[in-house]
């Protein structure tokens, strides 16, 4: 037996390194690998607090604490975005069903482009943060818009999701995670 | 997912090349903090434009990202707690430098490792050869 | 209707690669001299096929054919002829069908030169290769035929990515493409080898001039795409360790040591399993590449459109081929440890060395480019590993290497004998430090212990590789020997190291916005903003900014950098303004339009950055020199 591990030994190791790759594609192929994404560390931890100018009413402030004590998602997006057009009927759908609050961070983009595409589009938020400078896009580790995460009603980060937000993918990965009574 | 991804391709992939890259700010008048925040950018991965280091990347977010390193040595956070920063948003993936942990010490035992055992099995070999020579010689 | 042809083409060379590998590989029903003609026209066929082929994609590019897929995704009406072509090889499909051509033209090679080779041997030699051939053709027509149409015709087609638009695109894959596809041969050679027990020096001495070969065209291919990258990128940098660019650097170090390893087999029969392993790890790494650019495992920068289908089967085949030949080694492997002795201070020693620190470094890029992988489909999390990693990991075995190098070359087989030259390689030694420190002194700020040590083993090489043209070579050759094909390379590597060295500790960079008629200093130089006019090219529209160069007051050269926004293709490129001299070169890159006139920009001062690539095409020459001459013994 190990001297058919020695003697093959080259082949062992390249048949294993073979089984990796095959491994891999097929994760790729699947969905489950993406090379690409990252995977957040902000699972599990505290969202973030952030305290910015409302889209809607420049005079107004959106805060995270605002709404405590409920389930949010928190959605980034941009006027400039093609992807975020993708992901808004699902988002107006999304918000008519659920009880939950929907607070939009609009990234590096201009508020008053931004106000006339949900004055055109519709408006799935329930309040919508001016992030102008980026700061609390990265303080979420968000690398490409659209990304919608899932806070707590304590505050903790219990899901993110890259890409636009499908019915079907809220139901399979954000509504498991909220405990019933949340959802109507 | 495809349509993100084809934005950041249009941002990154081999079409623009390093204007939007350019620091439109000033340097830091000190050599020392300046040289931090070059060796800095460029060890830390764009987001983005993943095959590059935000010094080199066009993305808006390496630009912020770059922003957020100088804001941060002016403020006098070290080299450390800038990391450090990053990776609670944005995980070890970020770090072009895998730090040493459970994960990569493979990756920095590996050099001293395969040369000590390159070392050793070639000292048998040459060992071994060199009393062959000798053999014949002798006889 | 001509890019059907183009698929019978294909189908055709199929149908002859196949013949190939069952006449070569398979029973031998017909005399072996019948056998061999047959095989020598097939391989001589679908030669003539895939150059049909070939014409036939490059008409169709050429001539605008937008009903064909390819021409339609990769080129348009306004792109200048030249890129038209290189369009071929522009992206997954076309540069496939040149890996087949090219393959091909191996074949034919080696099928026209092989005239001294025993027979049955050749005939495993050229089987194999038609084998290889065989599968790379099914993999094109399966799943990525260059000749599928559209079914809806466009009136104008996508751009060819701009960055590709460049004269150096025309040579750099082609050329490097000759290198990983050149390392099929010695693979072809090797299990030859193991097929029919001739495993013996004869065998070293056959095989040397193609690995010879495929490592010349490999080193120019990677030097040309490290150059292009310098200049076309804009960012001044000249290798990324982007996993594609490791992975056509892994071949060539494999390459180098079977070089290597090769020498020590011809000349007293030892290191068979090294030689015998090496030539499949080549061809492995060399299959791997493939695989990695096309199959979408890792994110690069030069990766053709990802598909994990496709990378399947490139798997598939890489399995097959490597599997199939490490069974033949595991097989055959254990019967051929050779007695011979050798000294700890002789040649065969320092080579054994040589062949340990390649396939050390080897592993360790390796390893570097596929543990982000490995954590990924086993869940263990995510790193990111990019050049600080690499350009340690590097180091660590490649500067004892270089070191090694230049007392290797003077040791002498069986005996190193280097006693005799104790006193010379002293002298050499000390002159190599003195002209470090002297090369060190010529730039007053940065750098570190790591620079003097880079610059001396770059000197030391330099200096030992003339000592031994001097002592031993020039009295009996001249110039005119394998030997001083050594000698050149060798040089090529020290010319390297000190380009390398020098880039790394001393390039300074700047970012600074101007306005017209400001200027700013980078490293003793004054670059002045002179003025913005619009620029037009065949396919792009855009601004140039011409920028004035002085050092010390004098001037040295007007440069113009452009941002270009081609027609085809929204998003604006930057064509940065290098100018060079002798000892460096100074780059000015344009950046954004900042308001109220100003401009970003960013300067780079790259000291001894040519050297680089002067080194490269060093190591070049010198293995086409020894090629030369090897190529003579085997006739012999």
């Amino acid at each position: 037996m190990t001297r058919v591990l020695r003697q093959f030994w080259p082949f062992w190791v390249f048949l294993g390194l073979a089984a990796v790759f095959a491994k891999a594609l097929i994760g790729i192929d699947r969905g489950a690998i993406d090379p690409h994404a990252i995977q957040s560390p902000l699972l599990g931890k505290r969202a973030p607090e952030f305290d910015l100018p409302s889209v809607l009413d420049p005079t107004q402030r959106v805060r995270l604490q605002d709404s405590a004590g409920r389930y949010r998602v928190i959605n980034v997006w941009g006027s400039w975005c093609v992807a975020c057009k993708a992901e808004h009927e699902a988002l107006l759908k999304l918000h008519l069903q659920q009880s939950i609050q929907f607070i939009g961070i609009d990234w590096k983009d201009d508020p008053s482009t931004a106000l006339e595409y949900v004055r055109k589009l519709g408006n799935p938020y329930d309040a919508i943060a001016d992030d102008q400078a980026g700061q609390v896009a990265i303080d979420y580790g968000v690398y490409g818009a659209p990304e919608s995460f899932l806070i707590s009603p304590q505050g903790i980060v219990l899901a993110k999701h890259t890409g636009p937000l499908t019915e079907a993918a809220f139901a399979a990965e954000f509504a498991p995670l909220m405990k019933p009574g949340a959802t109507s | 997912m495809s349509a993100r991804r084809g934005i950041a391709a249009l941002v990154c992939g081999l079409w623009i090349v390093a204007a939007l890259a350019i620091d439109a700010g000033e340097a830091f008048p000190d050599a020392p903090r300046q040289e931090r925040y070059l060796a800095l950018v460029h060890e830390l991965r764009c987001v983005v434009c993943q095959n590059q280091t935000i010094a080199d990347s066009n993305a808006d977010l390496a630009a912020d990202l770059r922003h957020q390193v100088r804001d941060r040595i002016a403020r006098g956070e070290s080299d450390e707690d800038i990391k450090r920063y990053l990776t609670d948003r944005y995980g070890d993936f970020i770090l072009y430098d895998p730090p040493w942990s459970a994960r990569s010490a493979v990756l920095w035992v590996a050099p001293a490792l395969l040369l000590v055992v390159a070392l050793v099995v070639i000292g048998r070999v040459i060992r071994a050869r060199s009393s062959e020579l000798n053999q014949e010689e002798s006889s | 209707m001509m890019p059907e042809w183009g698929t019978l083409a294909l189908a055709l060379a199929i149908v002859l690669s196949l013949s190939g590998a069952v006449l070569g590989l398979g029973p031998m029903p017909l005399p072996v001299e019948l056998n061999l003609k047959l095989l020598r026209n097939c391989t001589l066929g679908v030669w003539w096929a895939l150059a049909v082929a070939f014409a036939l994609l490059v008409t169709a590019l050429v001539t605008h054919d937008f009903s064909v897929a390819y021409v339609a995704k990769n080129s348009n009406t306004e792109l200048p002829r030249l890129y038209c072509v290189a369009a071929a090889w522009g992206a997954h499909e076309g540069s496939l069908l040149l890996w087949a051509l090219l393959l091909s033209l191996w074949s034919v090679l080696v099928a026209r030169h092989s005239r001294s080779l025993p027979p049955t041997f050749r005939l495993k030699v050229l089987g194999v290769l038609a084998l290889v051939q065989l599968g790379f053709l099914l993999f094109t027509l399966l799943t990525s035929s260059p000749f599928e149409r559209n079914l809806v015709v466009p009136d104008e087609g996508a751009d060819l990515n701009p960055i590709l638009q460049d004269p150096a695109l025309a040579l750099h894959p082609p050329l490097l493409y000759m290198g990983y596809v050149g390392t099929a041969v010695a693979f072809a050679f090797a299990v030859a080898a193991m097929l029919t027990g001739h495993l013996d020096q004869a065998f070293a001495r056959w095989v040397r001039p193609w690995t010879l070969a495929s490592w010349l065209a490999l080193t120019l291919g990677i030097t040309l795409g490290s150059f292009w990258a310098y200049y076309e990128l804009g960012w001044g940098g000249w290798w990324f360790w982007d996993p594609v660019e490791n992975a056509s650097f892994m071949p060539w170090l494999a390459a180098t040591a079977l070089i290597h390893s090769l020498a020590v087999t011809a000349q007293r029969g030892l290191f068979r399993q090294w030689t015998l392993l090496l030539s499949i790890l080549t061809f492995s790494l060399s299959l791997l590449g493939t695989f990695l650019v096309r199959s979408g495992v890792l994110v690069s920068v030069h990766s053709f459109a990802a598909d994990p289908t496709r990378g399947l089967f490139i798997l598939g085949l890489l399995v097959f081929y490597i599997v199939g030949a490490l069974l033949l080694y595991a097989l055959k492997g254990q019967s051929l440890t050779q007695r011979g002795g050798f000294d700890a201070t002789s040649r065969e020693s320092f080579l054994l060395f040589n062949n340990a620190l390649l396939v050390t470094t080897a592993l360790l890029i390796l390893l570097g480019t596929l543990w982000p992988l490995f954590l990924e489909v086993f869940q263990w999390g995510q790193i990111s590993v990019g050049p600080p990693y690499f350009n340690v990991a590097f180091m660590i075995p490649m500067l004892p290497l270089v070191a090694l190098a230049s007392v290797g070359a003077h040791a002498a087989w069986k005996h190193g004998a280097l006693w005799r030259r104790a006193r010379g390689l002293a002298a050499t030694a000390a002159i190599a430090m003195v002209l470090a420190v002297l090369l060190r002194s010529v730039y007053p700020s940065g750098g570190s212990w790591l620079t003097l040590c880079g610059f001396f083993a770059g000197c030391l090489i330099l200096c030992s590789s003339l000592a031994l043209w001097w002592w031993d070579l020039r009295a009996s050759f001249g110039l005119r020997h394998a030997a001083v094909g050594m000698v050149v390379a060798h040089l090529g590597i020290g010319v390297f190291t000190i380009g390398v060295t020098g880039v790394s500790s001393f390039a300074i960079e700047k970012d600074v916005s101007l306005a017209p008629q400001e200027s700013a200093v980078v490293a003793d130089y004054r670059v002045t903003f002179i003025a913005l006019q619009p620029v037009k090219g065949p396919n792009y529209d855009g601004l140039g900014g011409t920028f004035e160069l002085r050092h010390a007051n004098q001037w040295l050269a007007t440069v113009e950098s452009q941002k270009r926004v081609f027609h085809a293709g929204g998003a604006p490129m930057t064509h940065a303004a290098i100018f060079s001299r002798g000892g460096y070169d100074l780059f000015v890159a344009l950046g954004e339009d900042l308001g109220a006139g100003k401009w970003s920009l960013r300067l780079q001062y790259k000291p001894l950055v040519r050297l680089i690539w002067w080194g490269g095409v060093l190591m070049a020459l010198g293995g086409l020199w020894a090629l030369v001459f090897r190529a003579k013994e085997v006739k012999a």
